[in-house]
């Protein structure tokens, strides 16, 4: 039992919160922008460089303060590269089938990837060096401090997403565009401040989440490519153009793809932990199966 | 005075011309209503008020000034408001926000309006926490109509706005849209039930192949043999159900 809670679904709600926070920038651009962002796991990367990058020139080596001064600093640098790069890239292209954004967003993941590697070399490196302090809990409960740090920083935000969405105009806004964006312009909705608020929101989250994930494990130029699969599983799954459903699907993916290597069955994981990707999208299928719109009935193709 | 006003307007989508010169006005304080057949171009007429097609002739004018190929988003500024005839709320948000979002534009306080819409439209009130798209069909088509009206727009287009519902509901949009009208708004209206519409409007025109082919007070086209025979005829048109 405590190995179960501390190895496998401790981890499991980490690494969902992290796809929830991840997904919820996919969902709404798949909802507002009408495409499948494929940059969106390199604007995490940089987001966790640009946080390395102010770790390393103000010398902050803990954790409270990297989460309260620093990634909020990170965010608002991301967010503001990213808009740029709407402004640059995307903004001429609003009008064009979908099918060229979605390549457009490849090939700003390649060039975003490719400037990340050139600015900050391949290598491994760490944001949050040393051993870090641990909580144990009713003799059994172990887990490092940071995680409730992440669990609870992925909350607060999660809940800020929710807040924003349903009582300011702007969020209502985007939910209104997301439901039909023709009806949102004959509404006179500004819908060019739809799309920055949209950008605004998933780069900051991603950046949040990057920088999450950073914490728990290590930095790497591929880091943000590697969930982006996953990420977008949480997203179909919990129905595309739903931020809800962006979140609570990446919860069900992150604690899955943990669980799936349990030894439920004999002494072995039941699945080798190589496997873990290959669950989310089995989730994702099996659930899309019984549900063609996911989990909170988002758009269909 | 005139509100609203086509002039020999000819415009369609890409290449094909679906107005070939269309004209109509609405004065203040009138219904008017646009009949024809299916593929007639009636919606296509509100669309080029509304800047969502281009016109490659014509002109469009509001209070007398030109608005021709102005983009909806600027249109909605102007005053006037459109609810077409599908796609006309946005299902996911509550009865409320749809309200909101018809206030979009506004920068003054729209709670008192808000307030006098629910008056208007008694069952929105109850529902008013719940999903638009979770509504029955006459109460989506109230949504739509109170959304339009939180602009308090001079001129209100309505593209048929009892399409699809059953005779009861359909009586009490009419009621409505008289309602509405007796406030001061002017509106124009696309309407199938074409009997019922000409009951209630001012003057009426009516579209053939993207041209003017009639036009007359409501009585006058009620009356019109010609008019009769192709619109008004037995068939679907059935008699004055559910009107109040
Ligand atoms: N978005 C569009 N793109 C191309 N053609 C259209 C479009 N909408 C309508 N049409 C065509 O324009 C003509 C007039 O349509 P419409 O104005 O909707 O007719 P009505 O409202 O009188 O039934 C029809 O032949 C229709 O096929
Ligand atoms: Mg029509």
């Amino acid at each position: 039992m405590a190995e179960f809670i501390n190895f496998y679904l401790i981890p499991g709600l980490i690494l969902g919160s992290i796809y929830a926070l991840g997904a919820i920038g996919i969902t709404m651009t798949f909802g507002i922008l009408r495409f499948a962002n494929f940059a969106h796991g390199e604007t995490m990367t940089l987001g966790v460089y640009i946080a390395w990058s102010l770790v390393q020139l103000t010398g902050i080596k803990s954790l409270v303060p990297i989460l309260l001064v620093l990634m909020p600093v990170s965010m608002m640098l991301t967010i503001m590269i990213v808009l740029l790069i709407d402004k640059a890239f995307y903004k001429p292209l609003r009008a064009s089938p979908v099918i060229i954004l979605v390549i457009a967003s490849f090939g700003l993941m390649l060039m975003i990837r490719s400037v990340t590697q050139f600015s900050w070399g391949v290598q491994l490196k760490t944001i949050l060096p040393g051993i870090q302090p641990r909580i144990n809990l009713l003799d059994f409960l172990s887990f490092p401090l940071k995680h409730v740090f992440i669990v609870g920083g992925a909350l607060l935000l999660m809940y800020a997403v929710h807040h924003v969405l349903t009582y300011t105009k702007i969020g209502k806004a985007m939910r209104a565009m997301s439901d039909s964006p023709e009806l949102a312009r004959l509404t006179g909705i500004n819908t060019e401040n739809v799309v920055m608020a949209t950008w605004v929101m998933g780069a900051g989250l991603a950046c949040a989440a990057g920088v999450f994930l950073a914490v728990d494990t290590q930095v790497d130029t591929m880091m943000g490519f590697k969930i982006l699969l996953p990420m977008f599983a949480a997203a179909i799954l919990g129905g595309v153009g739903k931020p809800y459903g962006a979140m609570a699907g990446g919860l069900v993916i992150g604690v899955a793809e943990e669980l799936s290597s349990y030894h439920w069955i004999g002494d072995g994981p039941l699945l080798n932990p190589g496997y873990k990707q290959g669950i989310a999208f089995a989730i994702m299928i099996i659930i899309l199966l019984w549900r063609p719109t996911g989990l909170f009935k988002g758009k269909s193709f | 005075m005139r509100v609203l006003e086509l002039d020999n307007v000819v415009g369609g989508y890409g290449d094909t011309q679906i107005l070939h010169g269309v004209s109509m006005h609405v004065d203040a304080g009138e219904i008017v209503v646009i009949i024809g057949p299916n593929g007639a171009g009636k919606s296509t007429a509100m669309k080029a008020v509304f800047g969502l097609l281009k016109l490659t002739d014509g002109s469009v004018l509001l209070d007398g000034e030109a608005i021709t190929n102005t983009p909806p988003e600027k249109v909605v500024r102007h005053g006037v408001c459109y609810v077409p005839q599908t796609g006309n709320i946005f299902p996911s948000l509550t009865v409320e926000e749809n309200l909101e979002m018809g206030a979009y534009v506004r920068v003054d306080d729209f709670k008192p309006r808000l307030k006098e819409i629910y008056e208007m439209f008694p069952p929105l009130l109850e529902k008013r926490q719940q999903a638009a798209g979770t509504l029955s069909g006459g109460q989506r088509q109230m949504v739509a109509m109170g959304k339009a009206l939180m602009l308090e727009p001079k001129i209100l287009l309505l593209d048929e706005p009892t399409a699809g519902l059953s005779p009861k509901f359909r009586g009490e949009i009419f009621e409505t849209v008289k309602k509405i009208n007796r406030a001061g708004t002017p509106i124009l209206m696309v309407e199938q039930n074409a009997k019922q519409a000409l009951g209630i409007a001012n003057r009426g025109y009516v579209l053939v192949d993207g041209k003017n082919r009639f036009e007359g007070t409501g009585k006058e086209l009620l009356n019109d043999p010609e008019v009769a025979e192709m619109f008004l005829g037995g068939g679907k048109q059935s008699h004055k159900t559910g009107k109040a």
